[in-house]
């Protein structure tokens, strides 16, 4: 059994002629909490999408517990859960139903009652009747957090997850991502909001076309330190 | 293999519960193909005998088109929001995903046809059945067909902003053999001609689902992950 959880081993991505990643390599423990900062076309979202295998990279490996990703079954998939731009929400369903059927498809049992619990966490209890289509965007940021976490997974891979969320809804996100954090979850958390990122990560990289530029231990970078740290990486 | 068949019927739940709410696939293609079939009845002079000699390709082609807009429609729910990206995520074979789409999409179509077919028959005044119960049988089995590429395809053109000429461009061409057979046959049965000339059709059509079936199954993996 390997010591780290997820390892990335001189990673790249192309797209065509453009390299969104450049031979990255870091490795997550169990329990680590990592926040990825970056300017806009950094590679961050690429690097959730090699990640979660929803694409393959160009080169390189990846490792989940010593096991190359290529070879891994289909379930395990299971261990991840993934909040990303868009909120993965069939929008002619309500919230109810669109969380029974991920819980369909995630083989869960006791969807009903794991249904309800999750909703109530991101406080859409009374709305779970009501089609998503008629849901602000802070509302359906919120159902798709329910909806990555209703299977209970282990390693929770988020791209911007503050967009669009109002202060209250921010709230609850960041109470969410501690309670996780503090359950020995996995987090790869990719943002832009640098307060926020610093303040729940346990790890902090920096990242400019395609490459990481910074990579340490939060204990190492003072929080009066880490906005110049971060302006001198990507300027 | 029962958790491949869950997947699956899950995926077909799901778009039958989505149709049933919204009713845009079934019903747009409804309409499109009653339009086909009532606008092209009215080229033939009442009597005709030529009539039968072309009956077929009409109803392929009332077919195809209105499916075409059906799968457009069909993939849009799955990537409005990104759904296609979380099935994907999910711990499931992902052929499995694209086999329910294909399942649900070949049932809308046969709802459409099983409509289209009797007000055709009237129409155009006969009996596409009368002869022989063979030619359910091959418009069954070309609308599977239909389904399995054009699910595959609709999965890639969705993404790009052409979508809608992009689908028919990519589609069509390969879609040749089936609706070739596929009139072949229905010529043979409406015109009560000999039954067992319509086998070797209907051979094309079934390897052709087979083939099409089988590879897709075997690359869909590679297809999805860009």
């Amino acid at each position: 059994m390997s010591d780290s959880l997820i390892k990335l081993d001189e990673v790249t991505k192309r797209y065509g002629y453009i390299e969104a990643l450049k031979n990255v390599s870091f490795s997550l423990k169990k329990g680590d909490f990592l926040a990825i900062f970056g300017p806009n076309g950094a590679g961050k979202s690429t690097l959730l999408k090699v990640l979660s295998s929803q694409t393959r990279p160009t080169s390189g490996n990846i490792y989940f517990n010593g096991i190359k990703l290529g070879d891994l079954p289909s379930d395990f998939r299971g261990n991840f859960g993934v909040i990303s731009h868009q909120p993965f929400l069939y929008e002619n369903l309500s919230a109810e139903a669109n969380l029974r059927f991920y819980g369909k498809i995630y083989g869960l049992k006791e969807i009903s009652k794991r249904t309800d619990m999750i909703l109530k966490k991101v406080e859409l209890y009374e709305r779970k009747a009501d089609y998503v289509r008629t849901f602000s965007r802070g509302m359906l940021q919120r159902l798709s957090i329910a909806r990555s976490l209703l299977h209970d997974p282990d390693i929770i891979l988020l791209d911007e997850p503050y967009t669009g969320l109002d202060q209250h809804a921010s709230y609850i996100l960041s109470n969410i991502l501690r309670e996780q954090f503090e359950n020995n979850k996995t987090i790869v958390m990719v943002t832009h909001n640098l307060n926020r990122g610093y303040d729940l990560a346990s790890k902090i990289a920096i990242m400019k076309k395609g490459k990481i530029v910074f990579f340490d231990d939060k204990v190492n970078v003072p929080e009066y330190e880490f906005e110049d740290i971060y302006l001198a990486k990507v300027s | 293999m029962k958790k491949y068949f869950s997947t699956v019927y899950y995926i077909v739940e799901k778009d039958l519960l989505l149709e049933v709410k919204s009713k845009e696939v079934v019903v747009s293609m409804l309409l499109f193909s009653l339009l086909v079939v009532i606008v092209f009845s009215f080229i033939f002079e009442p009597g005709a005998e030529y009539k039968n000699d072309l009956v077929g390709g009409i109803l392929w082609m009332a077919f195809i088109f209105s499916g075409v807009l059906g799968l457009n429609k069909s993939m849009l729910n799955e990537t409005t929001g990104g759904n296609l990206n979380a099935l994907l995520l999910a711990p499931v074979d992902r052929s499995a995903v694209f086999f329910g789409k294909v399942v649900s999409n070949c049932f809308f179509l046969v709802i459409m046809e099983a409509i289209t077919i009797p007000i055709f028959m009237v129409f155009y005044n006969i009996n596409i059945f009368g002869h022989s119960v063979l030619a359910a049988l091959v418009i069954f089995l070309g609308t599977y067909g239909f389904s399995v590429l054009g699910t595959l395809f609709s999965l890639i053109s969705v993404k790009t902003k052409t979508r809608e000429v992009m689908l028919p461009l990519l589609l069509l061409p390969l879609m040749i053999p089936i609706i070739l057979a596929g009139i072949q046959c229905l010529n043979i049965y409406i015109k009560n001609g000999d039954i067992t000339e319509s086998y070797k059709w209907l051979k094309l059509i079934g390897v052709f689902d087979v083939i099409f079936t089988a590879v897709i199954f075997a690359i869909f993996d590679y297809i999805v992950e860009e």
